[in-house]
């Protein structure tokens, strides 16, 4: 009977997938490993999102504030105290839950709703981008550079892409893990009841502020994560680059066009996404300024008017 | 600004009159294009990203009719009214139209866009570069007992409050008028008395995007225009309207001439790019504590 229960499709097709991704840089080149650390890596930022965005319903335009806390942090520490990134991660991730929790205790305990809640945290991310433009200490407008000490595991650095792949992989699976835990407890539950009715999840007796907020601090410890693992990765952070209005909106993106709310959305906006504007990027080229991302601001507002709930339905109906 | 040891400062007071005439020049712009994104947010329900975009494709209108044809950018206010209120419907029709009913994460995503798509338009179009006209009068200025009123900053002032007043006589007693106001109050209920929902939709994301462009060929004669400039923008539009109150039209204004002296102050009292932050914690804080803005949520 057990044995009949691990070879149930909805088992064994992940587990398939999953050896058959662990293998697959023993078969590409350096530029497919890139684009896949890219697809594993925004899937991951998604997923943190999802858990604010998606499951609690509170539509944040500023995760940008957590994903460059993360970064900055961990990078500061290692430029001014060596101090290394595996450690640092969490020290910035712990910093970035903590000033979530602040974000939203404010937002939710005036009662910021919707597209108001999305223009606080749009605006709590610009204070952070120009503070950090501001301040020489961390880098002013020039952003940092993180200090290249060769291949070397202890400080998170390594020549190889093949070490970044496994990294990004294992994340985005914890990311699942954790979206998976939180859908099918009680906190899933009750983001969900917020998100459908909240007037109706409190007269049930469900704490909304507090719940809203713990949204907002997982989601936030997450980004950050990624956060650390983008300035590990590209070696360099700029506060646009970091806090700026167009990182908070690529880490919502791929969930809105996968599909909020779902535990494969994230992954496959992601598997949609990325490689396409890595395509186009490749076709048209980076060099004659501005046609890529026009396409790119084109393809987005054809998702919106095509597939207004995002991919995944699509998908679900197709394997029905 | 004078340091004077211990951490104290003299503030020079001509600097800070001479910065607060300067926001309040500045502010009666960021009203007009407040206004515009007021008037779409009111009656639409949609938070139009691209607001800013318009503002930057103003300019670039006026900065291409008088390179090319030599018009005036004041007078090019006059052809940008047409143009842009037909382009505003078209944005209205052929996009935001057919997501009105999806949910807000997709309307603002499909703002997005278009936001990406018409700031990479004008880069692959226009190129970065910064561009400005130089006219006779852009460097003219009066002295006002010692305080320096740039004339093209008056001017821009001035013709922002007229399209202001006049779009507020006309919401007030025109017919269309009346309806977009229904509209803003009761959409169910202005369809039950017989108005095409449909087409104030239209109007007002036209009216809107001319309120935008406007505001663009008012700038045009001081300020440069590149791509990137509707993200200058943009925010301090957001800010405004909370600021002054969503759907409430005066205080747009208000909301633009506050947030113009207090940038402009900003930028006296702080270092380099924090300007900015002012108007942000201004934002944050009437998000919490005065949801519906200074004047309270009375609807007009």
């Amino acid at each position: 009977m057990i044995g009949k229960r691990f070879l149930a499709p909805k088992i064994i097709i992940p587990i398939l997938c999953l050896i058959l991704l662990l293998f697959v840089p023993l078969f590409v080149g350096t530029y497919t490993l890139h684009m896949l650390i890219l697809i594993f890596f925004y899937a991951y930022l998604g997923q943190s999102w999802n858990i604010l965005g998606g499951y609690a319903g509170q539509l944040s335009l500023g995760h940008g504030t957590f994903f460059g806390l993360g970064a900055y942090t961990s990078t500061l520490l290692f430029i001014h105290t060596g101090l290394t990134p595996w450690l640092g991660i969490f020290i910035g991730a712990t910093l970035a839950s903590v000033c979530g929790i602040f974000i939203g205790f404010l937002s939710f305990h005036f009662g910021l709703k919707s597209h108001f809640f999305a223009l606080a945290t749009i605006a709590f991310a610009e204070i952070f981008r120009l503070f950090a433009n501001t301040i020489q200490w961390v880098g002013g407008a020039q952003g940092l550079l993180v200090p290249l000490k060769g291949n070397n595991l202890f400080l998170f650095q390594f020549v190889e892409k093949e070490p970044f792949y496994y990294i990004a992989l294992g994340m985005m699976i914890l990311s699942m893990g954790v979206v998976y835990l939180q859908q099918n407890s009680r906190l899933g539950f009750y983001f969900i009841a917020i998100r459908e009715n909240e007037e109706a999840a409190k007269a049930l007796g469900i704490d909304t502020l507090k719940y809203k907020i713990l949204a907002t601090a997982i989601s936030a410890f997450l980004t950050a994560l990624g956060g650390t693992f983008y300035a590990q990765y590209v070696l360099y952070i700029d506060p646009p680059g970091a806090f700026g209005v167009l990182v908070s909106v690529e880490i919502a993106l791929r969930t809105i066009i996968g599909g909020t709310g779902t535990i494969f959305g994230p992954i496959l906006g992601s598997f949609v996404l990325s490689p396409l504007s890595e395509i186009i990027q490749s076709v048209i080229g980076v060099g004659k300024s501005g046609v890529y991302m026009m396409v790119y601001g084109a393809i987005l507002m054809i998702v919106c008017l095509v597939m207004p709930n995002g991919i995944f339905p699509y998908v679900r109906k197709f394997f029905k | 600004m004078l340091p004077l040891g211990r951490g104290f400062f003299i503030v020079d007071l001509n600097l800070i009159l001479q910065a607060t005439i300067n926001g309040l020049l500045m502010g009666g712009v960021f009203g007009l294009i407040a206004i515009g994104l007021n008037l779409i947010w009111g009656v639409l329900d949609i938070i139009n990203f691209a607001h800013g975009e318009f503002v930057m494709l103003g300019m670039y209108s006026s900065y291409f009719l008088f390179t090319f044809l030599g018009i005036d950018p004041y007078i090019s206010i006059f052809i940008n009214i047409p143009i842009f209120f037909v382009f505003g419907m078209l944005v209205q029709r052929l996009l935001i139209e057919r997501v009105m009913k999806a949910r807000f994460h997709i309307q603002i995503m499909l703002t997005l866009g278009l936001l990406i798509f018409l700031q990479n338009f004008a880069l692959f179009a226009w190129s970065s570069d910064y561009r400005s006209v130089k006219l006779s009068y852009s460097l003219t200025v009066f002295n006002v007992g010692g305080l320096m009123i740039s004339f093209p900053r008056l001017m821009a002032c001035l013709i922002a409050l007229i399209i202001a007043a006049g779009l507020y006589i006309f919401l007030k007693k025109s017919d269309i008028g009346m309806a977009i106001r229904a509209c803003t109050v009761e959409k169910e209920g202005a369809a039950l008395v017989g108005i095409n929902v449909r087409k104030i939709y239209l109007f007002a994301f036209g009216i809107g995007s001319v309120c935008a462009a406007v505001a663009g060929s008012t700038l045009l004669p001081f300020f440069y225009v590149s791509p990137t400039l509707g993200s200058v923008f943009i925010l301090t539009a957001f800010v405004v309207v909370v600021l002054g109150g969503f759907g409430h039209f005066l205080g747009a204004v208000l909301g633009g001439l506050i947030i113009g002296v207090a940038e402009a102050l900003g930028e006296v009292f702080l270092p380099g790019s924090l300007k900015q932050v002012v108007s942000l914690v201004i934002f944050i804080l009437i998000l919490f504590f005065r949801p519906l803005g200074l004047m309270g949520g009375k609807i007009e």
